[in-house]
């Protein structure tokens, strides 16, 4: 099943053009409900309203505005956003290429895959120039009026531009306060250690299965032919004992069950 | 899961309750080996730094209400129900209670039950970033943890649900806070062959060589954040402070209308649980 690209555009570096398609790597699998109107069972329709009055406003009628301050807004008409929008272009222009790991977890947005649009030579030969400096890209491109920063990296053979997120939409870590309380004694940070240890392996995303999706899934379906299936019933929590008492049971109980496989 | 309902009955807030009213996003239980940490979640992640509202022509806030197609009568939120189209305008109807239920007690709980070294995992699996603080009590398990990870220096793995959905999680220590990375479950991504992307050629050596030296000419050692500087929502405020000076174009409504849930200092909050000034609830 071949995928339809969801747009063209030329990676850039210094005169060399690389023609590219791109693809979205992400398919979501989140389970889709609809708002129904439970009398009739049918969806709704949702309008814009003035509050006070219950009445629609038509989308044409509709103004956008800024809230400066709570109950002032400065309006905004179509063709002073559009004036803001970036010019359009083809352009994937890549700025600068970076070690592994340069840019941390919480920038990755988005990732698309990218296939050769007509010169493939050029494509592959340049995937193949990042694996073998092991670095990424940064890329920067107009994209559907909205600008955005990438990293271009290799997956196997492949292409792919990862959307960064903006500086200021992250938050850091180091703009909060450590967490108060004392620190960890000696004996319990071995312990921890060895629990942790036991516990380690090897990033394998096929270990992780969305349980929760398919037991919704499975519940719609028999409740579609009628059936009314059991459910659990939620419990509360338990309390737990003293922190080395604990982690010495964990300890036990994982070398257990990794004796028992 | 529909996205949240407006409410007539939300709650309004007049920025007076300040940070003693916020709450934590999500409030539950890290967990590893028999060990738990209670824990509270925070949004990691900021967007739409300038939201635009919806104006009526007069100037008024709207608000997104909805209706029956069939009688056109507006709909309360008790009007309303959740369905799931199994054929063509055909659905089966799943209610809060059901999809809570569906849950079994111990996938609530953030179980870290495998540690990898973060840098192996690809970052097309990253999606949100969170934080998670420790609850009233829970300061000593989450330190011990915290600092455990950072000299192994190991991001542990867990999946868990939160409302309605299934989360994969990486949560690793930053400045001693663990932040919690929500990801991508590995059928959510696709591969290079079922997208169809043409197999390798064999490529000139020649051509990989200029581009090598390209690279290695454009290499920066760090992500300069500059780059990553939002223009857009810079080019916008702007426009939007100087039509203030000129005083063009701006309305005022007698009072604002906090319809669309709470505005709440999330960070404010963060910070004050970090500090473990909160007291137990």
């Amino acid at each position: 099943m071949a995928a339809r690209a969801i747009w063209k555009g030329e990676l850039t570096l210094n005169s060399i053009k690389v023609p590219v398609k791109l693809y979205a790597a992400v398919k979501d699998q989140t389970v889709r409900f609809h708002i129904l109107d439970q009398k009739s069972k049918t969806r709704v329709k949702q309008h814009m309203v003035e509050p006070d009055k219950g009445q629609e406003v038509p989308h044409e009628e509709i103004q956008k505005g800024f809230e400066v301050e709570p109950g002032t807004f400065v309006i905004l008409d179509e063709e002073e956003l559009e004036k803001l929008e970036p010019e359009a272009s083809r352009e994937i222009e890549i700025t600068e290429f970076l070690p592994p790991k340069a840019i941390p977890p919480e920038y990755y947005d988005r990732p698309y895959y990218l296939g050769p649009d007509g010169d493939q030579a050029a494509y592959f030969a340049l995937a193949e120039a990042l694996k073998n400096k092991e670095r990424e890209g940064v890329a920067r491109w107009v994209m559907r009026k909205q600008p955005y920063v990438g990293a271009l990296r290799v997956d196997g053979d492949y292409l792919m531009l990862d959307t960064l997120r903006h500086a200021e939409e992250v938050l850091s870590a180091k703009d909060l306060p450590r967490p108060a309380g004392r620190a960890p004694e000696r004996k319990e940070l071995a312990m921890a250690k060895q629990l942790v240890e036991l516990l380690k392996g090897e990033f394998d995303p096929k270990e992780f299965k969305d349980e929760y999706r398919e037991r919704v899934m499975e519940f719609v379906e028999k409740k579609g032919k009628g059936h009314k299936p059991r459910l659990h019933l939620v419990k509360s929590k338990k309390k737990t004992t003293s922190l080395d008492k604990v982690l010495s049971k964990s300890i036990e109980h994982l070398k257990k069950q990794k004796k028992a496989a | 899961m529909p996205r949240k309902k407006t409410s007539k009955r939300s709650v309004s807030n007049n920025g007076d309750e300040g940070v003693r009213g916020a709450r934590p996003f999500w409030s539950g239980t890290l967990t590893f080996g028999l060990v738990s940490v209670p824990v509270d979640l925070y949004p990691g992640n900021r967007t739409n730094r300038a939201p635009l509202r919806m104006l009526s022509p007069e100037g008024e806030p709207l608000s997104r209400r909805y209706f029956s197609q069939k009688s056109g009568k507006e709909l309360d939120d008790e009007d309303m129900v959740r369905g799931y189209e199994i054929d063509k305008d055909k659905y089966v109807v799943v209610t809060d209670e059901e999809l809570e239920r569906l849950a079994p007690e111990q996938s609530r709980d953030i179980d870290l039950r495998r540690f990898v070294p973060l840098e192996e995992i690809p970052p097309l699996y990253f999606d949100r970033s969170y934080f998670l603080a420790p609850s009233a009590g829970s300061e000593k398990a989450y330190k011990l943890l915290a600092e455990t990870m950072k000299k192994e220096d190991l991001a542990g793995m867990a999946t868990f649900v939160m409302r309605g959905k299934e989360y994969l999680v990486a949560i690793f220590p930053e400045n001693g806070i663990l932040r919690a990375e929500t990801m991508r479950f590995a059928d959510e991504i696709r591969s290079p062959k079922e997208i169809d992307l043409p197999e390798k050629k064999k490529v000139p050596a020649a051509t990989v060589k200029k581009f090598e030296r390209l690279i290695a000419k454009h290499s920066a050692k760090q992500l300069s954040l500059k780059k990553l500087k939002d223009e857009q929502t810079e080019k916008l405020l702007k426009l939007v402070a100087k039509k203030r000076k000129q005083h063009k174009d701006i309305v005022e409504v007698e009072e604002p209308k906090r319809e669309e849930g709470k505005v709440i200092d999330l960070m404010a909050a963060l910070k004050k649980s970090l500090a473990g000034k909160r007291k137990a609830a």
